[in-house]
């Protein structure tokens, strides 16, 4: 169970507050106008905003403090997953390890991993060398590799087009399932969220709203995320 | 409109006043800077010329030669006697016309084509505060301690530079080289030009420093400051002779005349000492001023014909060079 | 980014304003020369003190920029700014500047003699490097704080997620950065420290420290030997060429990537970290400012009694400046490619007096030089301002265009709307900073209005060289106090200009 409770977070003049209790293992889509607020969320969970008040917990233990590695948590951003230098392997290794030199079970590890994500040809290349839905995948593959309890996606996979991004959304979704994991997704659009959150967290003005189911909020969407869809959201 | 005129006025140059005739002259920056005296040479020879008299500063040679028999300079005022031999091979100067006679300098002087209007003596300038004991004669300063720190000139890329390896090599022939190595260890630096070497002296860095036997003049006159000497050495002083020249090609030759004759007159040569900092070549040494005529000058002076400096100076150069890379 | 003809418009206008002069020397003498034992010696020790300059530089500015990068302190803006001071002062100033502090009776060798020890000079290879250390880290700083703060904050996050120690955050993060903004930073230093003269001369002590420039200066004004200076001139250049095309060619490794540039407010960072970065920047504020600061004190007294010829001297040199650098910047934007970055380095490849002389030889069948000096100064000053222009500003156009320039050429945008609507706003940040850098830079050169200029039209720099030239030293300082100060103001108009509202 991870539990915000009533934290504050101050970025120069933007202030953001949360107060999510008790979420569950499944995938939650957060999704809200631009300044909203939704990246603080993220950053602040992940640990890298700290808080002015309020504290993080996980399976009742507050992790406020701890360093972003020491938390339950992995993250994948829109951007900039992998390090351009770093073969795919290298890069999905540094999950396990930051050394140069594998042992023969982290060879493997790191194998299994790149199947899973269907890459297992590509581990010697460079990042620039795949497409965008591989690199998403490599990424996803280090993830795996993680094996974080909660996995935190800022706008994830916005730079491939819809159908390999639902591609990509239904194996975060399957990959959430087996491992029991709680995911936090950032999106702007609302079919992904339709797709494969069970609830929905509405953030606006620096204030979240509680989560609330995703038919439900369709059937009856609050003034504020009416606004939202009808300006921006529709589009894609 | 008004302050495009002005902008305009600032970065194009002067236009000419459009009823007087136009006197160009190349001068040194130095010279025509309004520290220098080129401004009140200017407003002293308009009074009398009706004509309008421009200086443009810059290499003075270098653009002669540059320009060759194209160049809009009437006269040429600035140059030095270590580097005439070149200026007269370009075949650019007419005689000057004026009566060499008059001038005082201390030695004869014979030219027709380069006119003196000053001079002065390279000299190792210090402060009798700070250095009590000063060497007083060549001998001493080479073979003083080498706590002695002394900056002088490049003579590649200073007029004041060349003097002093001249001035070596008058004073010591053949053993020239080995007065540079001797003097080595004492030279804290080289500078490009007089400036850098008169600037970090006056931040205290060196004892003593190479400039002119009228340096101590402008501390004495401008600053009330008695404490700069020139140390005068008994084996003699190079003197610098500054020059001016008439164009073959001017086009207002008797506009260039009346400028030369100018140079010769007092008016001209009162402004020398107080403006330039130098000796004025045409005046007896009662007329000059009270804290010049006081000023100790050298005896004995040296001097190479331009002849003698052409033929000397890579000699003098590459062994004050190979003496000093050691 | 521009449309291809604008391109090579400029590259050509750039090309030919440095290779057509170099042949017009050339060309008056029309001969090969051959090199002397002096002139080798020369061209040795100008390698050797460019490249130990351009590595102790990067080599300093490493830790600093670094330093910086990750320290936010009040007043840090204002830091950066100063101390990018040293790079505009007149070299005599700065070397003024310098002995104050490190000279035979400088504060240091006041502490140091204090402290027991035999004093130290600073005349020889140490003073030179000193000095061009002094010039070019801030420089340095410049161009790889730039590189820190491009380097996407989510690999920064990335790293911070998968625990990497500090050596694996250096590899995955920095070192990528490095690679390609080091050899570019160490190749303009290498490049502006080949023609270093009197700086070389007065601090190397004598005719050991004999750069090329100073055998250049010679052949011009000495000896009239044209083609030696032509020889030299294209020696120097072809030196230059070769250092810019090793630096792109090594920076060009791809992916270096670009994030959101926002600053990043860190988690408790470990004291000895921030006392290690602490350090680091107040000994580089004394290195640099201490210098700077005792000019200030000399020269501000008299500050009031400059004569009013000093103000419009002034005056000019900011007109001057002002319009170098929009001409510097309308020729920058066309050349942000990898070969206008070599171009640009033509600039500061060639020397200045070859640059000037051929300038003359070639304007003076049609014009008199004197009427067009400060046009010439003004067009010499934009050209050598390129190239760090280009360093700033290449990164951030390549980067716009990747992003933008398929969707701005889909909707049909022609080159104006293109500049106006996609790359304006991205670029300004650069294009302020750029405008500040090349507005200052221009503002202490003497440039060729040292060949030919009036002196009726002298620039700032010029009145404080002749106040210098007739024993006015003590109002030279306050000239170059005057300066120093023109200077920041005017990059510091600029370059807040380019944060815009956003300021922090």
């Amino acid at each position: 169970m991870l539990h915000i409770k009533e934290v504050t977070v101050q970025n120069g003049s933007f202030s953001l507050s949360l107060d999510l209790p008790q979420m569950s293992s499944g995938i939650y889509a957060m999704i809200g106008p631009s300044g909203g607020g939704k990246s603080t969320a993220l950053a602040s969970i992940a640990g890298f905003q700290s808080l002015r008040s309020g504290a993080i917990f996980w399976q009742g233990r507050d992790i406020s403090t701890d360093a972003p590695a020491r938390r339950p948590v992995a993250i994948l951003f829109q951007d900039n997953n992998l390090f351009p230098h770093l073969s795919i392997e290298r890069n999905v290794a540094l999950a396990l390890t930051p050394r140069k030199q594998l042992t023969v079970e982290q060879r493997s590890k790191v194998s299994d991993a790149l199947d899973r994500v269907g890459l297992s040809a590509h581990g010697e290349k460079k990042p620039a060398a795949l497409s965008g839905g591989q690199q998403s995948r490599a990424a996803l593959a280090r993830i795996l590799l993680q094996d974080k309890p909660i996995l935190l996606l800022d706008e994830p996979f916005s730079a491939l087009g819809p159908a390999l991004r639902q591609d990509m959304l239904d194996l975060v979704a399957e990959i959430a399932r087996e491992r029991q994991t709680t995911v936090i997704m950032v999106t702007h659009t609302l079919s992904d969220a339709t797709r494969i959150a069970k609830d929905i967290i509405f953030i606006d003005h620096g204030k979240a709203d509680h989560p609330v189911a995703t038919p439900e909020l369709l059937e009856n969407p609050p003034e504020a995320l009416r606004q939202y869809l009808g300006n921006d959201a529709g589009s894609t | 409109m008004k302050h495009f005129t002005f902008a305009a006025g600032l970065l194009s140059a002067s236009m000419a006043l459009a009823d007087a005739p136009v006197l160009t002259v190349y001068a040194p920056d130095y010279f025509a800077s309004e520290w220098g005296p080129g401004p009140s040479i200017e407003a002293a020879f308009e009074k009398e010329c009706n004509c309008d008299l421009q200086f443009k500063t810059g290499d003075v040679l270098s653009r002669i030669i540059l320009e060759g028999a194209r160049s809009e300079a009437d006269v040429v005022i600035g140059l030095n006697t270590d580097v005439t031999k070149k200026a007269r091979e370009t075949g650019l100067f007419a005689a000057h016309g004026q009566d060499n006679s008059q001038l005082t300098l201390p030695l004869t002087w014979t030219d027709q084509v380069f006119l003196p209007f000053n001079y002065g003596h390279t000299a190792f300038v210090y402060n009798a505060e700070k250095l009590r004991e000063a060497p007083q004669s060549f001998d001493a300063l080479i073979h003083s301690n080498d706590e002695l720190k002394v900056i002088i000139q490049d003579p590649r890329s200073s007029i004041s530079g060349l003097a002093l390896v001249l001035w070596v090599k008058a004073v010591f022939g053949e053993e020239a080289e080995n007065v540079w190595e001797k003097l080595a260890p004492k030279i804290l630096t080289v500078t490009k030009g007089w400036s850098e070497a008169y600037g970090l002296f006056t931040e205290g860095e060196a004892d003593m420093v190479l400039s002119y036997t009228t340096s101590p003049a402008y501390h004495i006159v401008a600053e009330g400051d008695l404490t700069k000497k020139a140390a005068i050495f008994p084996e003699g002083h190079y003197l610098m002779v500054e020059l001016a020249a008439k164009l073959k090609g001017t086009d207002n030759p008797e506009l260039a005349d009346a400028f030369l004759a100018f140079i010769m007159t007092d008016t001209f040569q009162n402004l020398i000492p107080e403006e330039n900092w130098s000796l004025p070549a045409a005046l007896e040494v009662s007329e000059w001023p009270q804290a010049f005529q006081e000023l100790p000058l050298p005896e004995k002076v040296l001097f190479y014909s331009e002849e003698e400096a052409a033929t000397l100076r890579g000699v003098a150069i590459e062994e004050w060079r190979r003496a000093l890379s050691k | 980014m521009a449309p291809r003809t604008f391109q090579i418009t400029a590259g050509a206008a750039v090309a030919a304003f440095v290779l057509f002069p170099l042949w017009a020397v050339w060309r008056h003498s029309d001969a090969l020369a051959s090199l002397g034992e002096a002139e080798w010696a020369a061209l040795w020790f100008t390698l050797k003190q460019a490249l130990l300059s351009a590595f102790l530089s990067v080599f300093f500015a490493l830790p600093l920029a670094r330093a910086l990068a990750r320290t936010q302190f009040w007043g840090r803006q204002f830091v950066i700014m100063v101390l990018g001071a040293p790079f505009i002062l007149p070299v005599i100033v700065a070397i003024l500047g310098l002995i104050a502090v490190f000279g035979q009776n400088g504060i240091f060798n006041l502490l140091w003699t204090a402290f027991g020890f035999e004093r130290i000079s600073i005349y020889g290879l140490q003073g030179v490097l000193l000095a061009h250390v002094f010039f070019n880290l801030p420089l340095a700083t410049r161009m790889l704080l730039l590189g820190w703060t491009s380097i996407p904050s989510e690999r920064i996050r990335l790293a911070q997620s998968l625990g990497l120690t500090a050596r694996g955050r250096f590899c995955c993060v920095e070192w990528p950065m490095l690679v390609q903004v080091v050899p570019s930073a160490f190749a303009v230093i290498f490049v502006i420290c080949l023609s270093s003269f009197a700086v070389a001369l007065t601090l190397g002590g004598g005719p050991r420290a004999t750069t090329i420039e100073l055998a250049i200066y010679q052949a011009i004004r000495f000896e009239f030997d044209f083609a030696t200076a032509a020889m030299l001139g294209f020696m120097q250049l072809t030196v230059s060429l070769l250092a810019a095309l090793i630096a792109v060619f090594l920076g060009m490794t791809n992916g270096f990537g670009f994030g959101l540039d926002r600053s990043l407010p860190c988690v408790a960072r470990p004291a000895f970290e921030q006392f290690w970065d602490g350090m680091i920047i107040t000994i580089a504020i004394l290195f640099l400012a201490l210098p700077l600061a005792i000019l200030t004190i000399t020269g501000a007294a008299g500050l009031l009694e400059l004569p009013p010829s000093v103000w419009v001297a002034a005056l000019r040199s900011v007109l001057i400046a002002l319009g170098a650098g929009v001409l510097c910047l309308m020729l920058a934007l066309p050349l942000c490619t990898r070969i206008g970055e070599v171009i640009g380095t033509l600039g500061i490849a060639v020397s200045p007096l070859v640059l000037g002389t051929g300038i003359f030889l070639i304007v003076r069948p049609y014009v008199n030089p004197f009427d067009i000096a400060l046009i010439v100064t003004l067009c010499v000053n934009a050209v050598l301002s390129l190239p760090f222009v280009l360093r700033v500003l290449r990164p951030n156009v390549e980067q716009t265009s990747k992003t933008y320039l398929k969707l701005s050429q889909s909707l049909g945008l022609g080159p104006w709307a293109q500049f106006r609507w996609v790359f304006w706003p991205r670029l300004r940040r650069p294009l302020g900073f750029s405008a500040g850098l090349v507005t200052a830079l221009p503002m202490g050169d003497l440039g060729v209005i040292a060949l030919f200029g009036d002196a009726e039209y002298a620039t700032l720099p010029l009145k404080i060289y002749q106040l210098m030239g007739s024993y006015r030293m003590e109002q030279a300082a306050s000239g170059a106090v005057l300066l120093l100060s023109l200077s920041l103001s005017l990059f510091w108009i600029f370059d807040r200009w380019g944060r815009g509202d956003a300021a922090h």
